[in-house]
């Protein structure tokens, strides 16, 4: 009979507070072989918390995780686990490769298997030709490489990504997202934390939306949409800033909501009522400067879950 | 506008402990430990322990052993403090040697057979000579108790000094007539009523009776016993102390890595790895040693190539020493560093510490100066025990089993230092 296998990462009921401030409010999320699971959230989210707990630095006050079906903190899920750190962990006056020689050893790594484990991240981070430079001279995106390479010399089966493209250039970000989508293909598990919605749009099999501790909607991006939107599509229109307020009462008669200084209607039908809309416009002398139209996408989950944008 | 900026400067300052520590605790707790050590509370320098040892025992020599020991300036002592119950053994020349080879005595006073036959100068070169074993590490004391041993002779046996010297007159001078001799002889016979009336306490106000007689009238002949054969006796002295200072600022910074890593979450990558606190803390607490052991040996050789440090001849007491001090160092290195939240917190932190363990236990100023009770206080130091060890090597070349109460108290200072970080650094463990 064949065992069932135990998931890379499941986490139930997890509850942490801080004082009286509640960081995470029992999230409840499992993380599938081969896939990469993003965890979608603004600062303060509970992202961090939540990340930090599964690698075992922030003890729960409830709830429990499970790696590949062990508890955190046991030698086998640390020898399973990858973390890298939103911060760039690593020693600004040893060089790269130096960089990577330590943290293989404290992954327990050694000898040739170190060597070439060493090697192999140094060309997956496209910094070979680096590795005898001090991390302190290196570039802010070769930093983020050099720290996500760092996390993985012991090939860990489940990698924990925390904000990795932070303070990165969109060069830079273009090419860290083609070395996740390489442990795409090598089929580890990873969770990729970010608020960045196009992040969790390119990347990630399945989202996690979270938002003041709790996860708060869970599936693949279509799913997501489909949940928060049916067949619904979206209409933009835009205002000079000035403007806009006096619009406010024309616009929320015909049920749009304001973001700045543009609306946005849900539309089921777009050709019928998008040009009603325009019609009462004209009627109504409402000037409009652009308008756009788009299908839903995360962050108009998020938006239409909390009523707030990501990265307000 | 001035004002404003002014202003800022005290709102900064009032915000960092650490500076303001450095601006008002340091120098307080500088200015009390010197004031301690050279005000010596308004009595001037320490008496100088000294060990009579009396080969002569005749009436004079009894004579001087009871003033030196009534000599203020003095603490002086025919026997060493005997056990609760035991009697006191006498000191001879072989153990009051010992005893200023290990430092229990400053300067130890032998007066030799013969002494009382012709105690002074006066009869030239054939004459018995006291003699003076003193540590050439303090060559003040030496001098001290010469002095004071012209002092105590003049006031406890004017009468034998002046007939001595009257003698010396009589020969050298072709003789004296009966007139003459007859008004000396009852001077000296004034002189010794003298001395049975007032015993031996000081004369003060009675300056006029002892004129005639005052000037080096003991001879004596002072020999080094402790670096006698020294060619620079200070340096290991000072190598020991100073190294040990800066042995502390080094453990202290290799330490503070550990916040470093804190602060820029590989501490959190590395905590997530299979290294646990326990073992990070402990290659740390090597590292920081070795980093202290390669110090120290640095300056021990420079200390033996420019200044005769002798290093090679005691190369097994220097390894133990060594190895106890840094062990001890790295250990408070890493309690300082994990009682600390940021680097420059630390910084503040190991300035007050360091500076003020220094001066307490020595590295500064030599122990032995210090007024008795800070002596005491500076024992809560590691400087002192690890200064105090390598002074033991280099200095009184004593053997290294010796020197187990240095290493002891290192050692367990070591342990317990690294059991409180330890014990600290659980907060980085999980939150």
């Amino acid at each position: 009979m064949l065992r069932p296998m135990n998931p890379p990462l499941r986490i139930e009921s997890l509850v942490k507070s801080y004082g009286s401030r509640s960081a995470l409010s029992g999230v409840s999320l499992e993380v599938k072989e081969g896939e990469i699971l993003g965890l979608l959230g603004p600062n303060g989210a509970g992202k961090t918390t939540l990340i930090r707990c599964v690698v075992g630095r922030v003890v729960p006050n409830s709830g429990s995780i499970s790696i590949f079906g062990e508890g955190v903190g046991s030698p086998s899920t640390r020898a399973r686990t990858g973390y890298i750190p939103q911060e760039i962990a690593l020693y600004p006056r040893l060089t790269a490769g130096e960089n990577l020689d330590v943290f293989g050893r404290y992954a327990g790594l050694g000898g040739e298997a170190l060597a070439a484990s060493a090697q192999s991240c140094l060309t997956w981070a496209g910094l070979a030709e680096r590795a005898k430079e001090p991390v302190m001279k290196l570039s802010g995106g070769m930093k983020r490489r050099l720290n996500m390479a760092a996390g993985l010399l012991h090939k860990p089966r489940l990698i924990l990504l925390d904000e990795p493209t932070t303070g990165v250039d969109p060069q830079s970000r273009q090419r860290i997202y083609a070395m996740v989508e390489q442990l795409r293909q090598d089929g580890v598990s990873v969770i990729y934390t970010t608020h960045y919605m196009e992040e969790a749009e390119r990347l990630c099999d399945r989202v996690a939306i979270i938002d003041n501790g709790k996860i708060i909607a869970l599936g693949t991006q279509a799913e997501l949409v489909r949940q928060s939107f049916g067949t619904q599509c979206e209409l933009w229109l835009h205002f000079d800033g000035e403007a806009a307020p006096t619009h406010a009462a024309w616009a929320s008669a015909r049920g749009g909501t304001r973001n700045g200084s543009s609306f946005r209607f849900t539309v089921t039908d777009p050709a019928a009522e998008i040009a009603e809309i325009l019609e009462s416009a004209r009627a109504e002398s409402v000037l409009i400067r652009d308008l756009s139209f788009r299908a839903p996408n995360l962050e108009s989950v998020f938006l239409h879950l909390t009523g707030r944008a990501l990265r307000e | 506008m001035i004002l404003s900026i002014v202003r800022t400067g005290f709102l900064n300052l009032r915000r960092d402990r650490g500076a303001l520590m450095l601006s008002f605790v340091v120098p307080i707790a500088f200015f009390s430990i010197f004031a301690g050590i050279f005000g010596s509370r308004g009595g001037g320098l320490n008496p100088v322990s000294v060990a009579v040892v009396d080969e002569d025992r005749s009436e004079v020599s009894q004579r001087l052993v009871k003033a030196l020991e009534d000599e203020s300036g003095l603490r002086a002592a025919a026997a060493p403090e005997a056990a609760k119950g035991a009697a006191p053994v006498p000191y001879d020349s072989r153990s009051a040697e010992a005893a200023v080879h290990a430092g229990d005595v400053s300067v130890a006073v032998v007066i030799p057979k013969g002494f009382g036959n012709s105690p002074t100068g006066f009869s030239g070169p054939g004459g018995a000579r006291l003699r003076l074993l003193t540590d050439s590490s303090d060559p003040v004391a030496a001098q001290v108790v010469f002095g004071l041993i012209q002092k105590a002779a003049i006031q406890s046996m004017p009468d034998l000094l002046t007939s001595e010297e009257m003698r010396m007159l009589d020969r050298l001078s072709g003789g004296l007539t009966p007139g003459q001799r007859a008004r000396i002889d009852s001077t000296v016979v004034r002189l010794r009523e003298y001395v049975a009336r007032r015993g031996t306490r000081p004369i003060a106000g009675t300056k006029s009776e002892i004129e005639p007689l005052s000037g080096g009238l003991i001879s004596a002949e002072i020999r080094d016993v402790v670096g006698e054969n020294k060619k620079n006796p200070l340096v290991a002295f000072y190598a020991a102390g100073i190294g040990v200072m800066f042995l502390l600022f080094s453990a202290s910074a290799a330490g503070g890595a550990i916040l470093d890593e804190s602060e820029s979450g590989t501490l959190d990558r590395i905590l997530s790895s299979r290294v646990t606190m326990t073992n990070l803390l402990l290659g740390k607490w090597v590292y920081a040693a070795l980093l202290g052991f390669t110090q120290l040996t640095v300056m021990f050789l420079w200390g033996a190539f420019a200044f005769q440090v002798e290093l090679f001849k005691h190369l097994d007491g220097f390894l133990i020493m060594a190895t106890a001090t840094v062990l001890a160092s790295s250990g408070l290195g890493l309690l300082l560093a994990t009682s600390c939240k940021t680097r420059a917190q630390l910084g503040a932190l190991t300035t007050l510490v360091v500076l003020v363990m220094s001066a307490l236990g020595g590295s500064m100023v030599p122990r032995f100066i210090m007024p008795e009770a800070l002596q005491k206080v500076g024992l809560v130091t590691f400087n002192a025990w690890a200064i105090d060890g390598f002074t033991k090597v280099f200095w009184r070349e004593e053997p290294v089993s010796h020197l187990w109460p240095q290493v002891l108290v290192l050692v367990g200072a070591a342990a317990l230092f690294f059991a409180i970080a330890r014990r600290l650094a659980r907060r980085w463990e999980v939150a």
